[in-house]
């Protein structure tokens, strides 16, 4: 081994050894979660900093799973499942929608509409909130979904955004083609155009899926009703140090509640790193 | 005849311009132009109930009179919100930096690695992991056990004004890792001729960081800088189900303030006053990103 060789194996062991440690700290409190909600249910602030439990036990999910109210997490997470695959649906294509209009089309006001949507991403939600709810309690709209689904027919200016950098790629000489076969501008978009930027509806979808999941604010103020919660609700209720000390259980909905976004994470990463990469996408 | 063909085709483009940006038009008339509008008008209102407009009642510029010079907490939550934002954003992004240039190598592994400290962001605003932080920063928490293993005197974090907002602003820099994927993609970008040209006029590694680094990241560094600050002024989930505001109002967030006076006191009025100014002060920040992003962000798409 020469000496170049030794050095540079040497200077990977330490790079690897720093890196390493680093990153471990870093994912610390993730795998804390996951272990403490294996541990039985006694022990979990025992040996607190330990991430190997003394003996595998699920009864953390089973206690957990029977939630609060005489309501069980399954009425939580089909709640979720409804709240979240509606709007991910909704909300990627009529942004994919509005992207092409913007994109592809020239109309008056075109630019003035844009600016207007670049604006919203700013907007801080507060602004609009508090309107928004006199008008839904107005309409009788309390405890069900279209408060939470309705603003979501706009589509999400990042998005948007995303996708007319996407759709910028596509030669117009296909639109121009398919025009001259006879094709409607309707036509196009459906035939064209969203075959071509499913890549960037795979990263939308991704994307909205987490912040539908994760969403907290709109579920907390319009859906009341135990009933209704989706999982984001239940679990700050059922967390709720006053009514609840079961901590093995806590941890365990809580944990269950990170999969899906874990195993979409691990599926999905290249989506991921491409969409946060190039937009500079807040994921 | 070729004028009027243009002409049609013109007014076709139209309406389909319309019909395809209308779901979005719809939305924003409904659900931002018009909410936006009533909440300017209930700033100047006193306006406690949510059944009728009737119940409204003028006064002037009372609410924001209240707010500046009688609301002792007013002030406590801006307080709040400013010390977040000016610690967490910049460690934030000195993390994501630092990471992305130690992960700026060919070296095996490096992928994992990214996923790994990538992890934290993509689950970081959910409840679970604030329902978890609560309970890492706990009397008997993770944080406390594991100090305890070195050594250090326990605190009880949470309860402590002093460092209750720390272990928020810890939650924010923990979620480097989406800057940290801006950042990395950015340094791929600067050709390598650059650093190897440095090394033979014999600079080092801190002055190839300060000279060709800095310089050519830093309209990325700069607007991601203002944006997160701009989010940052909106936090609310997190102090709410951390530390809710305690102790001692020191980590009362301004959207949290807001929350509690609308959806707690239903003092409408004054929480729409409230997030008018707020409002008011992104859109200086805003303003500030626009006037300058010329040179970082391509958003028009310039046509013929």
């Amino acid at each position: 081994m020469t000496i170049k060789q030794r050095r540079e194996l040497v200077s990977s062991i330490i790079y690897h050894l720093f890196v390493g440690f680093f990153c471990l700290l870093m994912i610390y409190p993730l795998l804390w979660l996951f272990s403490s909600s294996l541990k039985p249910s006694a022990e979990v602030f025992r040996d607190t900093t330990s991430l190997i439990p003394s003996r595998l036990s699920f009864e953390n999910y089973t206690n957990g799973w029977a939630g609060f109210g005489g309501i069980t997490f399954s009425t939580f997470y089909l709640n979720s499942f409804i709240y979240t695959s509606l709007a991910v649906v909704i909300t990627v294509f009529f942004s994919a929608m509005v992207a092409y209009g913007f994109s592809r089309i020239q109309f008056t006001g075109r630019k003035f509409w844009f600016a207007c949507m670049i604006t919203t991403l700013m907007l801080p939600v507060q602004v609009v909130i508090i309107p928004q709810y006199i008008m839904f309690s107005n309409l009788k709209w309390l405890n069900t979904l279209y408060p939470l689904l309705l603003p979501r027919i706009g589509g999400q200016a990042f998005f948007i955004f995303m996708f007319m950098q996407f759709i910028r790629g596509i030669p117009k000489e296909l639109d121009e083609a398919a025009e001259i076969d006879g094709c409607g501008k309707i036509g196009i978009f459906f035939r064209i155009i969203l075959p071509l930027i499913v890549p960037a509806m795979v990263t939308a979808a991704i994307f909205s899926f987490y912040w539908t999941w994760e969403d907290f604010l709109s579920p907390l103020i319009y859906l009341n009703s135990p009933k209704l919660y989706t999982v984001s609700l239940a679990l700050r209720s059922f967390a709720d140090p006053s009514a609840n000390t079961d901590w093995g259980a806590i941890f365990a909905m809580s944990a269950l509640s990170l999969v899906p976004v874990f195993i979409i994470f691990i599926f999905f990463q290249r989506y991921l790193v491409q969409g946060i990469s190039t937009t500079g996408l807040k994921g | 005849m070729a004028s009027s063909i243009r002409k049609k085709n013109f007014k076709q483009n139209n309406w389909m311009g319309y019909f395809f940006i209308g779901p979005w038009l719809l939305a924003f008339l409904a659900f931002t132009l018009l909410p936006m509008a009533a909440s300017l008008y209930f700033a100047f209102n006193d306006y406690s109930s949510l059944d009728s407009l009737d119940k409204a009642r003028w006064i002037g510029l009372q609410n924001f009179e209240r707010m500046f010079f009688n609301d002792n907490k007013y002030w406590k939550s801006v307080g709040a919100t400013l010390y977040y934002v000016i610690f967490a954003i910049p460690l934030r992004l000195t993390m994501a930096l630092g990471l992305a240039m130690l992960l700026n190598t060919g070296r095996n592994g490096v992928s994992f690695y990214r996923a790994a400290f990538y992890a934290p962001s993509i689950v970081g605003g959910s409840i679970a992991v604030a329902v978890m932080w609560r309970q890492v920063f706990g009397t008997e928490g993770l944080f406390n056990a594991a100090i305890r293993l070195l050594g250090l005197p326990t605190r009880t974090w949470l309860g402590d004004p002093d460092y209750a907002i720390w272990t928020l602003i810890a939650l924010a820099v923990w979620q480097f890792g989406s800057p940290m994927l801006i950042f990395l993609a950015g340094l791929k970008q600067i050709p390598t001729e650059f650093y190897e040209a440095a090394s033979i006029d014999g600079a080092n590694g801190v002055r190839k960081f300060i000279s060709i680094t800095l310089p050519l990241l830093s309209p990325v560094i700069f607007f991601n800088l203002i944006m997160q600050m701009i989010s940052g002024l909106m936090v609310f989930t997190q102090a709410f189900i951390i530390t809710g505001g305690a102790p001692l109002d020191t980590t009362l967030f301004y959207a949290l303030y807001i929350y509690r006076r609308a959806f707690e006191n239903f003092q409408m009025g004054y929480a729409s006053a409230m997030a008018w100014v707020l409002l008011i002060i992104i859109a200086v920040f805003a303003t500030i990103v626009f006037k300058t992003s010329n040179q970082w962000v391509y958003y028009e798409s310039k046509e013929e």
